[in-house]
């Protein structure tokens, strides 16, 4: 009796879902263009649904951090114990913050230093926002915790970021004390170039191109931003197939309810 | 009139219960035998989807502020925090942001269906405007859930769209620095946004218990927009729509948790991962997602003051639709201009939420002004001619006898003479 209600339902449905979903995807990307900087897709390993951290990778990339970034960049929300979601084990990870200092007061209150435990947050390079500015020519390096969360592109821009220091095109009128990079807005960076061939040495022997330490320090800080990734796509893989049975079993359900009415 | 209920359950206890307060009765009433016309889509599934949604933000926002810090020196630090440290707190944090988004898309999906069906004509006025309230509760709700985190676009969303109402003419800059507690959106702001962020929820529950006790007087619509005209028509709420409301309950929760465990911040803005900091204004300050149409709609008006009324005018405008649609008819479906009209509506919305997440310049400022000026052209100008113009399909004869399908009658139809739609 109801066919050309069916046939209704079936045209009017999957349109308007159409419509929302359209609506979503171009908000979205509405705002890569602000930056007016592509950066080329690369293949990481915690891509996808079934993606991880490459333990190697991000383990190199915390050796980075330490040798490189943790100069001027602070790391402030992830503590020492974290480091076990990348593979590393408890006793290194006491040794690692062991050979930190960090602030405290002894027993009558006056300021001492005392060996960070795994418990610690990692140390700031500066003691203050200003102390960092002062150092670095009026620049303020920011915390790396979740910057790969905090700029548009993630890691693929993070990666450009790091590979993208040129000399600056002819013509190009470069500030003082300013670096040259193709990924950076306005493409005047204060951070001079970190990365060197050959600026660490890794003890697995990878060979530290600058590719190779950026791909590295980039899976380590993506890891620092997303600590519960892991879990969370483990976790979220059984949930959808869960719910997929249960929308079946549901659907089975509401046909057979609804199989003597006339509808 | 006082006096003891007569219940009918059997069970000794709930019979008890029920003699000295039919509360069991009333959800046997209201939500067992119910009845409900037999002819729903499954667009009538958005209203249980909301209520679920709800209960699901009202949940997970417990949790959240027993881990919070509302304080402008420790708000970002402290939601990391749940993010990395409190057990299952990134769940919490993911499914509270994304659920705010579920929300909206389920809303909007609502309130589509609404417009679609003609559901806010008489006699359903009152229950239409009272999901308007609903709506609008939701959008401060959400609007100071997003300032919490104290991000750049919590601390710069928060400062643009509470100046809005230095936009009043004489005492608006007073009313800023009284919304703000200060002179700058700081610390006491923070604090009443967490405040009535924590409140508002419970009132949108309240107005909801209202927005159902509306529809539990005049019934629910229907895909076809008549009347339900006898018993043969409707079939009792459970099992029939307590088990279809399933269905797209499990679909929703699919839909959820793609975004929450595999896209938890594709919704979201990048620039709210870096701490607030009133000293560097963002290149683009953007709203989330679902308040860019109408942030489309303010920034296309050249004068703050006409922004801001078009802006408010447009949601104001929700509440006499009723009236604003001069058309008897209610569903799109007999309505052969008004079924096209719609979707020039849906197309017009989407072009203003492209246009609101891009910077107001060039294209984006002309396609704006020229959705905008659909949008209320489409209600001020095209329904009211329309009820006058259009001439609508034959609508059928009633729910379980359409007029294209023929068939037989069944047999309960028959006791009941009918009426003409």
């Amino acid at each position: 009796m109801m066919r050309t209600a069916h046939l209704f339902q079936a045209r009017l449905f999957p349109f308007a879902a159409a419509a929302f979903a359209a609506a979503l995807t171009l908000a979205a990307p509405a705002r890569a263009e602000e930056g007016e900087i592509s950066y080329p897709k690369q293949n990481w390993s915690f891509n996808g649904p079934f993606g991880t951290f490459d333990r190697a990778s991000a383990q190199r990339g915390f050796q980075v951090y330490k040798d490189v970034c943790a100069t001027c960049h602070s790391l402030q929300q992830m503590a020492y114990r974290a480091l076990s979601g990348i593979g590393i084990e408890p006793s290194a990870i006491a040794a690692i913050a062991g050979s930190v200092s960090v602030p405290a007061l002894t027993d009558d209150g006056q300021p001492t230093e005392r060996p960070a435990l795994p418990s610690d947050r990692f140390r700031s390079p500066f003691p203050n926002d200003r102390a960092a500015r002062a150092a670095n020519n009026g620049a303020l390096p920011p915390d790396l915790s979740v910057i790969e969360k905090a700029r548009e592109g993630g890691a693929d821009y993070l990666f450009a970021l790091l590979t993208g220091f040129r000399d600056p095109p002819p013509g190009f009128k470069l500030g003082d004390g300013m670096n040259y990079n193709t990924a950076f807005a306005g493409h005047q960076i204060g951070m001079p170039p970190p990365l060197h061939d050959e600026g660490v040495t890794y003890a697995d022997g990878t060979k530290a191109t600058v590719e190779q330490q950026a791909r590295d320090v980039t899976t380590f800080l993506a890891f620092a931003a997303n600590p519960e990734m892991e879990s969370r796509k483990r976790i979220g893989v059984r949930v959808i197939l869960f719910l997929v049975v249960l929308t079946g079993l549901t659907y089975a359900v509401k046909r057979k309810v609804w199989a003597d009415v006339d509808h | 009139m006082a006096g003891l209920h007569k219940s009918e359950f059997t069970n000794p206890v709930i019979n008890w219960i029920d003699t000295r307060m039919p509360v069991f009765t009333m959800i046997q009433k209201e939500y067992g035998v119910f009845p409900t016309p037999k002819n729903f889509n499954y667009f009538w599934n958005f209203g249980a989807l909301a209520m679920v949604n709800l209960m699901l933000m009202i949940a997970t926002g417990i949790f959240l502020a027993m881990n919070y810090t509302a304080h402008t020196g420790m708000a970002f630090d402290s939601v990391e925090r749940i993010m990395r440290d409190v057990n299952y707190g990134w769940l919490l944090r993911y499914g509270h942001a994304n659920g705010a988004s579920m929300f909206f898309i389920v809303v909007y999906v609502h309130i589509f269906r609404g417009l679609y069906y003609g559901s806010y004509k008489a006699p359903r006025e009152l229950l239409w405007m009272i999901g308007v309230v609903i709506f609008l509760l939701m959008m401060a709700t959400a609007f100071m859930g997003y300032v919490l985190p104290w991000g750049q676009m919590s601390y710069w969303g928060a400062t643009v769209i509470t100046n809005l109402f230095s936009a009043i003419p004489v005492v608006g800059e007073s009313v800023v620095t009284w919304l703000w507690g200060g002179f700058s959106v700081d610390n006491p702001t923070l604090n009443r946004f967490f405040s009535l962020h924590y409140l508002l929820p419970f009132v949108i529950v309240g107005v909801v218990f209202l927005h159902i006790v509306a529809l539990h007087i005049t019934g629910s619509g229907n895909p076809l927009g008549i009347e339900v005209k006898g018993p043969q028509d409707t079939l009792p709420f459970h099992p029939y729509y307590t088990i279809k409301d399933s269905v797209g309950i499990c679909v929703y929760f699919i839909v959820f948790a793609v975004l929450v465990f595999f896209a938890p911040n594709y919704l979201g803005h990048p620039d709210n991962y870096i701490p607030g900091n009133p000293l560097v204004t963002p290149n683009h300050i953007v709203p989330e997602w679902y308040f860019l149409p109408f942030y489309a709609i303010l920034r296309s008006v050249p004068s703050k003051l006409g922004g801001v009324m078009m802006m408010f005018g447009s949601i104001a405008l929700m509440f006499v639709l009723p009236w604003l649609d001069t058309s008897p008819v209610r569903s799109a479906r007999f309505r052969p201009i008004y079924r096209i009209l719609i979707w020039v509506l849906v197309l017009a919305m989407i072009t203003l939420g492209v246009c609101g997440a891009r910077p107001p310049e060039g294209i984006w400022v002309v396609l704006a002004r020229l959705a905008t000026a659909y949008y209320f052209l489409h209600f001020l100008v095209l329904l009211p001619l329309l009820g006058k113009l259009e001439r609508p399909l034959p609508l059928p004869e009633s729910i379980s006898r359409p007029v294209l399908g023929g068939g037989p009658l069944p047999g309960g139809a028959m006791a009941k003479p009918m009426e003409k739609a």
